[in-house]
């Protein structure tokens, strides 16, 4: 790789052992890509250190948990070094356990304290502790062609397809150290040539909801995969919801990292703008049997119409969000036979306490969790068998990982099932 | 670089010779274990085991461990690497790795398994490599030597992979 003059004094030890040990790392992934260079990034957005049992036991090495973690895992290095503050404006994704709730997401009181004493190392060496995986919604919004180094594949799409900022799917151990160093390979979203669309999806049916525009995206990763869709046709102007539930859809059907929607996202004026000039490898209409056909794909795990869990909040909930599930509460309970779980970030938390949209919910009988999400903690109250979930990316992981049926639905249907306890979800 | 003769030493059985890319170097050989199919990382597979869990996945309730895994690619959650880097931890990573379709989850996981990687080989592996055939991976000269699994029964190249 051709490396300046700064990132030749960081891999020669001039900048300290830690930076010494990311920049390896980053040369290694940089020579595996195949690249000559590195971009500067100045937003970072990981997991680092975060620990578990399994890391915890394997790495028995004296000195600070953090350092050991950080530099044997995060870093691949075969010795602890010292992790200093970090450079770069970076924060720490969703995970660990809810410092509130955690009880009720059977978490053991080990895992809080590892989670917490993680959490307080991370924050000592400057890193925001945003846990969520909204950072967008939550203080960090990158700006159009800012370089960025995000995991996180709802977040990746997000900050590619709506900010026109430029981002890979990034890892934890690339994200670490890009957080030591400013540095991550110049590959793929950071270069123009990449972010230009393959495939046309014409959208024949109306979509203006957040129920539509997740089907949308999960029939979209279906058939693009891994490439660039562009959509044009009936859909109404989306708001930043209704691309957080189209995003993460099709990053988990398949593994859409940037779409553009024509007249909408930035970089897709028009058509032409967006495929930059080349024919689409594809053309794909979306019409109702297209519809039909991915709401059966995504209720082909629910058989039972007793729903025992409600699970909202995939990705982490807007303040929006919450707002309407509480207006859709208002004067109803959550039935005795079903729990209602709805996870954000802490900074919706903390607004949302301060609007009394916690309470609200908590009298209705459900609880606002923080920080993770049921697949991320494999969580679900004792005994579920049916859940039912608004998320087309919840819908995706959640019955697979915890091998239970689920529903998916408008987010009124969830409710609906909340409080009666039954799934009286429709087909659109 | 590497040059003709490099698979000369093959005394019985057919030897397919592919050459591509040196992901990460090294030198390994064993059992492939190949499939058609892009693998998930986190929720995809258990790294204590290196067994595939992924509910529709060809290779379900099959293990990669010590094995000369042949793929498209990755796929899924950005937890790619981590897994996988977990995995080789809990000695349950491949031995070897060799695949079609370059993206930065598979990169960084190659990295950090540590494992000898070879891409954009000159003919399809997953064409000519079938699960059993004994593979020596040689990354750091971007060489991968076949023997048929078939071909090779009887002439003691089989029994050495099993």
């Amino acid at each position: 790789m051709k490396l300046t003059d700064s990132e030749k004094a960081m891999l020669d030890g001039r900048e300290g052992p830690a930076r010494r040990k990311a920049m390896e790392l980053l040369v290694r992934y940089g020579e595996a890509l195949n690249v000559e260079r590195f971009v500067e990034t100045t937003n970072v957005a990981g997991v680092p250190g975060t620990s578990n049992p399994f890391l915890e036991s394997y790495y028995r090495e004296p000195g600070d948990r953090y350092d050991v973690i950080f530099s044997r895992f995060d870093l691949d290095s075969d010795e602890v070094i010292e992790v200093p503050r970090i450079s770069v404006n970076s924060c720490h994704l969703q995970g660990g356990v809810d410092p509130e709730n955690w009880e009720t997401l059977g978490a053991k009181p080990e895992h809080l304290k590892i989670s917490q004493a993680g959490e307080a190392s991370a924050a000592s060496r400057g890193i925001k502790i945003l846990k969520t995986c909204t950072p967008y919604l939550a203080g960090n919004v990158p700006t159009k062609g800012e370089h960025c180094a995000w995991m996180e594949s709802s977040a990746v799409v997000y900050c590619n397809s709506v900010l026109a900022a430029r981002t890979n799917t990034e890892g934890r151990e690339s994200t670490s150290a890009a957080m030591l160093t400013g540095r991550i390979p110049d590959y793929g979203f950071h270069q123009d040539a990449h972010r230009r669309a393959t495939h046309h999806i014409e959208v024949e049916v109306p979509v203006d909801d957040i129920f539509n525009w997740g089907m949308l995206g999960y029939f979209a990763g279906d058939v693009v995969g891994e490439r660039i869709p562009v959509l044009t046709g009936e859909y109404s102007q989306a708001n930043l919801i209704h691309h957080k539930h189209f995003g993460a859809a099709a990053a988990s059907s398949g593994g859409v990292e940037m779409y553009h929607v024509v007249g909408i996202t930035p970089e897709a004026p028009t058509l032409e703008a967006a495929l930059g000039g080349n024919r689409p490898v594809e053309k794909i209409r979306y019409g109702k049997a297209e519809r039909q056909r991915t709401y059966e794909t995504l209720n082909a795990r629910g058989k039972d119409p007793n729903v025992d869990f409600v699970m909202l909040g995939c990705p982490h909930y807007s303040l929006d969000q919450i707002q309407a599930v509480c207006r859709l509460l208002e004067g109803k309970r959550v039935s005795a036979n079903c729990k209602l779980w709805i996870f954000t970030s802490r900074v919706v938390r903390a607004m949302a306490d301060r609007e009394g949209l916690t309470k609200i919910i908590r009298d209705a009988g459900g609880v606002l969790l923080t920080d993770t999400c049921s697949s991320i903690s494999q969580a679900v109250p004792p005994g579920t068998k049916v859940a039912a979930l608004d998320s087309a990316k919840q819908t995706h992981y959640l019955p697979a990982i915890m091998g239970i049926e689920a529903w998916f639905g408008t987010t009124q249907d969830c409710i609906n099932a909340a409080v009666s306890g039954r799934w009286n979800g429709v087909a659109p | 670089m590497e040059r003709g003769g490099a698979m000369s030493g093959n005394k019985s059985g057919k030897v397919i010779v592919l050459r591509g890319r040196k992901v990460v170097g090294g030198c390994a050989e064993g059992e492939a274990l190949v499939t058609t199919q892009t693998i998930s990382g986190w929720g995809g597979v258990n790294p204590m085991t290196g067994t595939v869990i992924e509910t529709r996945h060809e290779l379900r309730g099959v293990s990669f461990r010590d094995k000369i895994l042949i793929c498209p690619g990755a796929k899924g959650s950005s937890g790619w690497s981590a897994v996988f880097h977990i995995a080789r931890l809990a000695g349950a990573a491949p031995k070897a790795l060799l695949f079609n379709e370059m993206t930065t989850k598979i990169a960084l996981g190659a990295v950090v398994m540590r494992i000898p990687t070879i891409t954009d080989l000159d003919q399809d592996p997953l064409a000519l490599i079938a699960t059993g055939d004994w593979v020596k991976v040689d990354a750091d000269r971007g060489i991968v030597e076949i023997r048929k699994a078939v071909a090779a029964a009887g002439s003691g190249a089989l029994s050495a992979a099993v």
